[in-house]
């Protein structure tokens, strides 16, 4: 092992270091983590993610969570398909203009759209839904989805699509029988990126539920302020939330900075 | 926009583009329109609005209070910005290029940026606690006093070395991206002349890492700017007000004390600052694709 893998190795270890308390504190029970400082947990105990997993309201907000961002990807990554075709292929009136405003939704700080996305979001019915989350993560999702996918379609030679129409092909049997398997590798990095930035996203989410459809993450606040201070489920509940994330990006981790390169590398 | 493929006039792109556009504009133009809207009127209670004129822009453009926020939240990303971009650049440059090792340096180093961002900021408030988490009783350890629920310092320094926790990946992912798309024969043509490693970096390396860099600062400088959730777990913008940046100030007036017209003035005026300067961005990032 040559010297200068030390950098990427002790950079691994700093990243790992936090990960490594929160799990050490979610193996804890309240009395060893308010006893004193131990560097792993001496009385081993499941009870923490045993309440999280039988309790409906904490599981309840991991289903919450699933459901606004399965429909958020679907829906970004569906819309975002047709429009950045037209980006990569067609000139029309507008067409520059147009991505830059799209652009300009990605720079929009949450903050400034949480009060008015509140009663929206209310006056439509949608409050306290997992729809009225999954439509406010569109602000900045498609965006993102139209541009990853028209990098990765730009790479498509347009000799493609002429060679299918005069084989023949109507558009639609091209665009979905021959055209997506062509850019499978775009669609699944836009997707991933949906599902990420939905799934980290907290303000909005927070924002725009009450009970009903609370997500895991938010859950976790309340807890630290209501009943006293659980650090251990806090901790366990944390840990849970790192699953998806893990598993997702083992599928992905060849693209994934294709994907934040919005598909240009 | 770039890209190599021709493209031909076509307004049926309208028709393509139509989903798109109707979803962004309810989510982007009708909140638009209702944050200026209250931005020129004042609330009594009960949804009575007075015209108010640019009353409140003036307000927040003389208050000290939003100006503090503001200096906080250029030098919060200014700092971000100054450790992640060089930082990111070295990892990627010691990583190794193949090999089975890389699958395993990619996965882990992503792993911070798909965590909830407020579980980043539990999971440091753990880490930092003075008593029992892992930083904090290191340093206290080391003989310097270290609280930040107490000490302005010691929760900017928690908040800093958070983030770059939090993004340097993402600064790593995209220069080794960049990095691994350079020819081999770039390096063999800089072995049969002996370059130097510097002279490497200098005329091979960094020229093809121009585009990932840019868009790294440019995403960084966004997503540092807009910071919220995981400094509001960590530190709550305290003590006092010391990790008060603008979104956090935000939010504080406009869910916490609804105060809608100055809130919207001010959600107006920060939103113009990160437009302005992504697009100073953006200009520079086409003209590069230009060339």
């Amino acid at each position: 092992m040559r010297a200068r893998y030390l950098v990427p190795t002790i950079y691994i270890i700093f990243l790992l270091l936090p990960i490594y308390w929160l799990l050490n504190m979610s193996f804890k029970t309240t009395n060893e983590i308010l006893g004193g400082f131990t560097l792993w947990p001496h009385s081993f105990t499941f009870d923490n993610y045993k309440v999280i997993l039988t309790n409906p309201s904490w599981y309840n907000g991991y289903i919450a969570s699933i459901e606004y961002v399965v429909i958020n990807t679907i829906l970004s990554v569906a819309v975002a398909l047709p429009a950045a075709y037209a980006f990569s292929r067609y000139r029309f009136l507008g067409d520059k203009h147009l991505f830059f405003w799209l652009l300009t939704n990605r720079m929009a700080p949450p903050a400034v759209f949480a009060l008015p996305f509140y009663q929206l979001y209310s006056a439509v019915g949608l409050f306290d839904t997992p729809w009225a989350v999954a439509l406010a993560h569109t602000l900045f999702n498609i965006p993102l989805a139209v541009w990853i996918l028209e990098g990765f379609m730009s790479g498509v030679p347009k000799e493609l699509d002429e060679t299918a129409y005069v084989d023949g092909y109507s558009f639609w049997h091209f665009f979905i029988r021959i055209f997506m398997p062509t850019i499978a590798a775009g669609i699944g990095v836009a997707c991933f990126f949906c599902f990420m930035f939905s799934w980290v996203e907290l303000l909005l989410a927070k924002t725009l539920t009450s009970v009903a459809a609370k997500p895991i993450a938010a859950l976790m606040t309340k807890t630290a302020s209501t009943s006293g201070y659980e650090l251990g489920l806090l901790a366990a509940a944390g840990s849970l939330t790192l699953i998806p994330g893990a598993v997702v990006i083992y599928f992905v981790r060849n693209y994934i900075a294709k994907g934040f390169a919005l598909g240009r590398v | 926009m770039g890209g190599e493929v021709r493209k031909t006039v076509n307004q049926l792109g309208w028709l393509f583009v139509l989903p798109v556009v109707a979803l962004v504009a309810f989510n982007a133009v009708i909140p638009l329109m209702t944050v200026v809207n209250y931005s020129f009127q004042e609330s009594f209670g009960d949804n009575v609005f007075f015209w108010s004129g640019v009353r409140w822009f003036q307000e927040i453009l003389n208050s000290s209070r939003f100006h503090e926020a503001l200096l906080r939240q250029i030098l919060f990303t200014a700092i971000v910005l100054a450790i992640e971009i060089p930082l990111g650049l070295a990892i990627a440059l010691a990583m190794p290029r193949r090999g089975p090792w890389v699958s395993v340096c990619l996965v882990l180093m992503a792993l911070p940026l798909l965590i909830p961002w407020n579980v980043v900021g539990a999971m440091w408030n753990i880490m930092a606690l003075p008593e029992i988490g892992l930083l904090g009783k290191a340093i206290n350890a080391l003989g310097i006093p270290f609280n930040y629920t107490r000490q302005p310092v010691a929760a900017w320094f928690t908040v800093v070395l958070m983030d770059v926790w939090h993004w340097t990946s993402l600064v790593v992912l995209l220069c080794f991206a960049g990095l691994v798309s350079i020819p081999d024969a770039y390096y063999q043509a800089a072995r049969i002349d002996a370059a130097r490693p510097w002279a490497v970096f200098r005329y091979i390396q960094l020229p093809k890492l121009r585009y990932v860099l840019t868009i790294a600062i440019l995403l960084r400088f966004m997503d540092s700017f807009m910071i919220y959730t995981e400094v509001v777990v960590l530190t709550g913008g305290g003590p006092g007000n010391s990790t008060t940046f603008l979104s956090i100030d935000l939010v504080k007036t406009a869910l916490g004390q609804f105060d809608l017209g100055p809130a919207a003035a001010m959600s107006i005026i920060y939103f113009l600052i990160i437009l302005l300067l992504s697009w100073l961005f953006y200009t520079l990032m086409t003209r590069n694709e230009a060339r």
